[in-house]
């Protein structure tokens, strides 16, 4: 049996900017939600055609009753109680795109969801920019997150031993494995950079000055509705993120990102 | 472990959860209202208009788009007419006895007809309209440069921003300091786009878009064009005007600066 081996598995700056950055988006998720709720609907093109939602939410009237319907490239689907309608019939409902407890404020509040965004939108930048300079200059993205060609060449086992719930011991636990090198560089330099600049298309300001914004993403509301996907991505990728740090030793991950030091298993003995 | 225990903890769980979600959420909202917090909320927004300032330079267009690109409905937000007892006079007459008032820091305040205006140069432009809500619709619009406007009456050296009055009563309560009015800074009073619309889309502006007369002011959100625009004023600050942040929805927590 091998001594157990603590190793510095994460840099300062890694811990302080992922920590910023786990706050700064969860604000800008529900307040990003209050601001769609101002209206839950999306478009593609430069405008928006009210009667040709790619999706939309809202309240109907079904006989007696009130419907939250969602509807998606024109199918139309029953999500009362989660997406547009809110409340109950002895409170009253609401017609609402997503639930309270969802957005920022809880209430209805477009002026105050906007100052929330747009304020950690700011931090957001300021955060994320901070992050990819110091990882390019202290080599963290070389040396850490890129994947090499024989991991790009083995990532079928690497899926495999995830399916089995399988985590890497010994050595092999003092890297990232290539899944999580490639789920880290889509979110780092693809999904969150994307939301920034689907975000600068939306305002008018922007557009004037970076005519451009508008092409690369088809129009305003092209952008708006990627924006919105995006978003999306960026929710499944936590869940799943959350789920593998419950699975693969939770406080030994949770130590690692507060204080740096990651406790490697002994690898097992092979047959 | 019997079922019935472990559903008794997965309620439990579900309870707590809840529980710690609605503390952390009323939390925030509690937050929302703090004086010092929207103190620094609403930095954010000095931020934004510098960035934005120092980016737009007088020579940055909003996106002109072309016929084709027009909405085939263009959605009439906020009031969609005025019930102002000298609006409604106006309105049956086709404004044929209206005059837009201009006044505040000029040097030759003016009282402008309909006719006046139109026989003044005239800019048409097919543009985007961004509402703050999220959706966007394209219109031609047609009317007089506000620069044009702002040189006829000599603006004086001391005035900063330039308000405008409507007759629209968006508070509904029916007086006067409820009534809808804007202010934009003199970098988008004289930008190139910055007129004041009197036709959409080949017609005579219709009612529910603001008729006669509606701003717009294409590098900034809908709310920021304001409707049934009926006298213009130059002035130094924007304290002592109404609610004192410049504008109807600033007045409500929107921001001045809307770029974004």
């Amino acid at each position: 049996m091998e001594k157990r081996e603590v190793i510095y598995r994460h840099s300062g700056a890694v811990r302080l900017t992922h920590w910023v950055n786990a706050l700064v988006l969860l604000v800008l998720l529900m307040s990003g939600l209050q601001i769609f709720n101002a209206h839950p609907a999306l478009y593609l093109g430069s405008k928006s055609d009210f009667e040709r939602p790619v999706m939309a939410m809202g309240a109907v009237q079904d006989g007696e009753r009130v419907k939250g319907v969602t509807t998606v490239f024109g199918h139309a689907f029953d999500t009362t109680g989660a997406f547009g309608l809110a409340g109950d019939a002895e409170n009253g409902y609401e017609d609402r795109g997503f639930p309270w407890w969802s957005t920022l404020p809880g209430h209805r509040d477009l002026a105050t969801g906007r100052r929330w965004h747009f304020f950690f939108a700011w931090l957001f930048l300021f955060n994320g920019l901070a992050y990819l300079l110091w990882s390019l200059a202290s080599g963290h993205l070389r040396r850490d997150l890129a994947p090499s060609g024989k991991e790009l060449k083995h990532i079928g086992a690497s899926i495999w031993e995830h399916v089995r719930l399988k985590f890497p011991t010994g050595e092999e636990a003092k890297r990232y494995n290539v899944l999580q090198k490639l789920a880290y560089l889509l979110v780092a330099l693809i999904l969150l950079p994307l939301m920034l600049l689907t975000g600068l298309a939306m305002s008018p300001g922007m557009d004037a000055a970076f005519p451009f914004l508008l092409d690369m993403f088809g129009g305003r509301q092209s952008a708006r509705t990627i924006h919105f996907i995006a978003a999306s991505g960026i929710v499944i990728f936590v869940v799943v993120h959350l789920v593998m740090v419950l699975i693969s030793g939770v406080w030994n991950n949770l130590r690692s990102m507060i204080t740096g030091r990651y406790v490697i298993a002994p690898a097992e003995d092979k047959p | 472990m019997s079922g019935e225990r472990r559903l008794d903890r997965r309620g439990f769980l579900a309870r707590g959860l809840a529980a710690a979600s609605t503390a952390l959420l009323g939390g925030c909202d509690d937050l929302s209202d703090q004086p010092w917090v929207r103190r620094v909320l609403d930095s954010a927004e000095t931020v934004t208009r510098v960035t934005q300032r120092a980016l737009l330079t007088p020579e940055a267009l909003a996106r002109e788009y072309s016929e084709a690109d027009l909405s085939r409905e263009f959605k009439a937000n906020g009031s969609t007419n005025s019930e102002d007892p000298d609006y409604v006079t106006h309105a049956k007459n086709g404004f044929a006895d209206w005059r837009l008032v201009v006044g505040g820091l000029v040097d030759e305040p003016l009282e402008l007809s309909l006719a006046e205006l139109r026989a003044m140069p005239s800019r048409t432009q097919i543009t985007r309209h961004d509402c703050v809500e999220g959706w966007s619709c394209i219109g031609k619009w047609k009317g007089v440069p506000l620069s044009a406007l702002l040189e006829k009456a000599k603006l004086k050296q001391d005035a900063r921003y330039i308000v405008f009055y409507c007759a629209d009563d968006l508070g509904q309560t029916g007086t006067e300091a409820d009534k809808y009015y804007e202010s934009i800074g003199l970098a988008d009073a004289f930008h190139a786009q910055t007129i004041l619309a009197y036709e959409m889309n080949d017609q005579t502006l219709p009612i529910p878009h603001g008729a006669p007369l509606r701003l717009r002011v294409e590098r900034q959100l809908g709310y920021k064009m304001a409707k049934y625009v009926m006298r213009i004023e130059a002035v130094d600050g924007l304290a002592s005007i109404r609610g004192g942040r410049g504008g109807f929805w600033e007045d409500l927590g929107y921001e001045w600066y809307a770029g974004i």
